[in-house]
């Protein structure tokens, strides 16, 4: 970190936005400059685990960790740990990070030195998806203005690693970046005490490093003047459905799905509910969806899809189920059989079959929660379990009549085949 | 002498003899994989865990202590 003022310089950003803030229209990254001028020289607190820890920041990938508790973690392990920024982003619907790549590297940069720093690391790694080609591009340019002007002390690489849904979990993630098939282990030893090269590793999402690199210039209470008490600061959302302005928008934590619908110009036709946090979330009916306030424990990745009621939630729901099915990593039984089973119920229940329960698929989503060696088939189970509560009548004129009053039609966004 | 069973879900082929042998904790769900009880084995009961950890064929089912289950 270069020796340069102790105190930032630069009036902080507002409550919004942050993350986003001083993103041009055109299509290219703040360089360096713009970056320094606008943010600030980076500034390492002393003690930058209390400043986080008292900023109340939580982890942006899906978890929801506290981030100082994490970061004490990995400090308190024996031997060097290392940083590795999770920027592969496999969730179809979510574009967050990839966002943040393409026009904000340097904060992202910013936020995985310091952390690096406060757990005594002398290497970050960033993993970007192998498929995300001007992301990397824009990474590999930030990397080399920093080193060109000599602003770490901390050596950044970058590593690509497949496309997948399960490669962004932690132990998956840091088998890819080692060469490795993407599969996640057993748990324990966790990353954060045996990881790349056995070292101790801190898995931080990119777009928790942003906010930790602002956390670290502007304080804990700047930090906490957007948000709520429970969940202070920012948060980025990727919004997609029937809804205006589609994309990635940043929002502030405990703002209400009908404040963000609102911000992003409003629906474009009656919505009948609403995906809140990805795949991996939960189905909120709209007449419920306007009060629910987004806060980490909800939001997952942040994806967010506003639902049209002419579509057939039953359809879509069997299509993401078939995704998540053969996105199993393929080692534990309860994932890839219970997962192939529910696809297959719901498939059925879309395409007319009078014979699927939807009480067994229900009791099916319970039974593979929770026995596996990561969450997909947590986070599936969740998906579909929250379909089936949230669209009974439509469940019902499919198990009757083969069908139901709404079309067809491809809402949910889902990566193109790549296995033939 | 009180353990926790504990399975390794990746080691786990759904081969069923836990089950068998300990039909006290372990059941098998709809695709024959164990849904292991994660209650305290004590007593009479930790015969069976042992019985059913060692004849595992792929080795997924280990006994803990108990002292290394610490409730938050």
């Amino acid at each position: 970190m270069s020796a340069l003022a102790a105190q930032p310089m630069l009036a902080p950003p507002g409550r919004l936005p942050r993350l986003l803030a001083g993103i041009q229209h055109e299509d290219r990254a703040i360089s360096l400059d713009a970056h320094l001028r606008r943010f600030g020289p980076p500034h390492a607190p002393h003690d930058l685990i209390a400043v986080v820890d008292a900023a109340g920041l939580r982890g942006r990938g899906g978890a929801g960790f506290p981030t100082a508790r994490k970061l004490a973690a990995v400090a308190a392990q024996r031997g060097r740990p290392i940083v590795v920024v999770n920027a592969a982003e496999g969730e179809p619907a979510s574009g967050k990070d990839k966002v943040l790549l393409r026009f904000n590297p340097h904060l992202v940069l910013d936020g995985a030195v310091l952390a690096a720093a406060a757990v005594g690391a002398k290497q970050a790694v960033v993993a970007v998806s192998v498929e995300a080609v001007t992301e990397r591009a824009r990474l590999e340019s930030a990397m080399a203005e920093r080193r060109s002007r000599r602003l770490d002390r901390v050596g950044v690489k970058l590593v690509t690693v497949p496309e997948g849904f399960v490669t962004g979990e932690e132990s998956a993630l840091l088998r890819a970046v080692a060469g490795k098939p993407a599969r996640p282990t057993t748990k324990p030893p966790y990353p954060f005490q045996q990881g790349l090269d056995g070292k101790p590793t801190l898995v931080q999402n990119a777009e928790t490093l942003a906010h930790l690199a602002l956390v670290a210039r502007f304080g804990p209470q700047w930090f906490r003047e957007a948000g709520t008490d429970e969940a202070p600061g920012t948060a980025l959302v990727t919004l997609s459905g029937a809804v205006a302005r589609r994309g990635v928008h940043e929002i502030e934590l405990g703002t209400t799905l009908e404040e963000l619908l609102q911000q992003a110009g409003g629906v474009t036709e009656a919505i009948s509910a609403v995906l809140v946090g990805g795949y991996f979330g939960s189905w909120v009916r709209a007449e419920e969806a306007a009060s629910l306030r987004l806060v980490p424990g909800n939001l997952g990745a942040g994806a967010v899809i506003a639902f049209p009621a002419s579509a057939c939630a039953v359809a879509e729901a069997a299509r993401v189920a078939r995704y998540l099915a053969g996105e199993s990593a393929g080692q534990c039984g309860p994932c890839v059989h219970g997962l192939d089973a529910i696809a297959g119920g719901l498939e059925g229940l879309a395409g007319g079959a009078h014979d699927v329960d939807a009480a067994r698929l229900e009791r099916w989503a319970g039974m593979v929660a929770g026995r596996g060696a990561c969450r997909h088939p947590d986070g599936a189970a969740r998906f579909v379990a929250s379909m089936l509560r949230a669209f009974p009548d439509e469940l019902r004129q499919h198990a009757r009549h083969g069908r139901c009053s709404r079309q067809p039609a491809r809402i949910l966004p889902l990566p193109k085949e790549r296995r033939g | 002498m009180s353990g926790v069973l504990r399975l390794d879900p990746i080691a786990c082929d759904g081969h069923g003899l836990c089950a068998e042998l300990f039909p006290e904790r372990i059941r098998l769900d709809d695709w024959g994989f164990p849904i292991v009880d994660p209650a305290p084995v004590t007593g009479d009961l930790a015969a069976h865990a042992r019985r059913a950890v060692s004849q595992c064929p792929k080795l997924a089912l280990r006994l803990e202590r108990a002292a290394k289950v610490a409730s938050s």
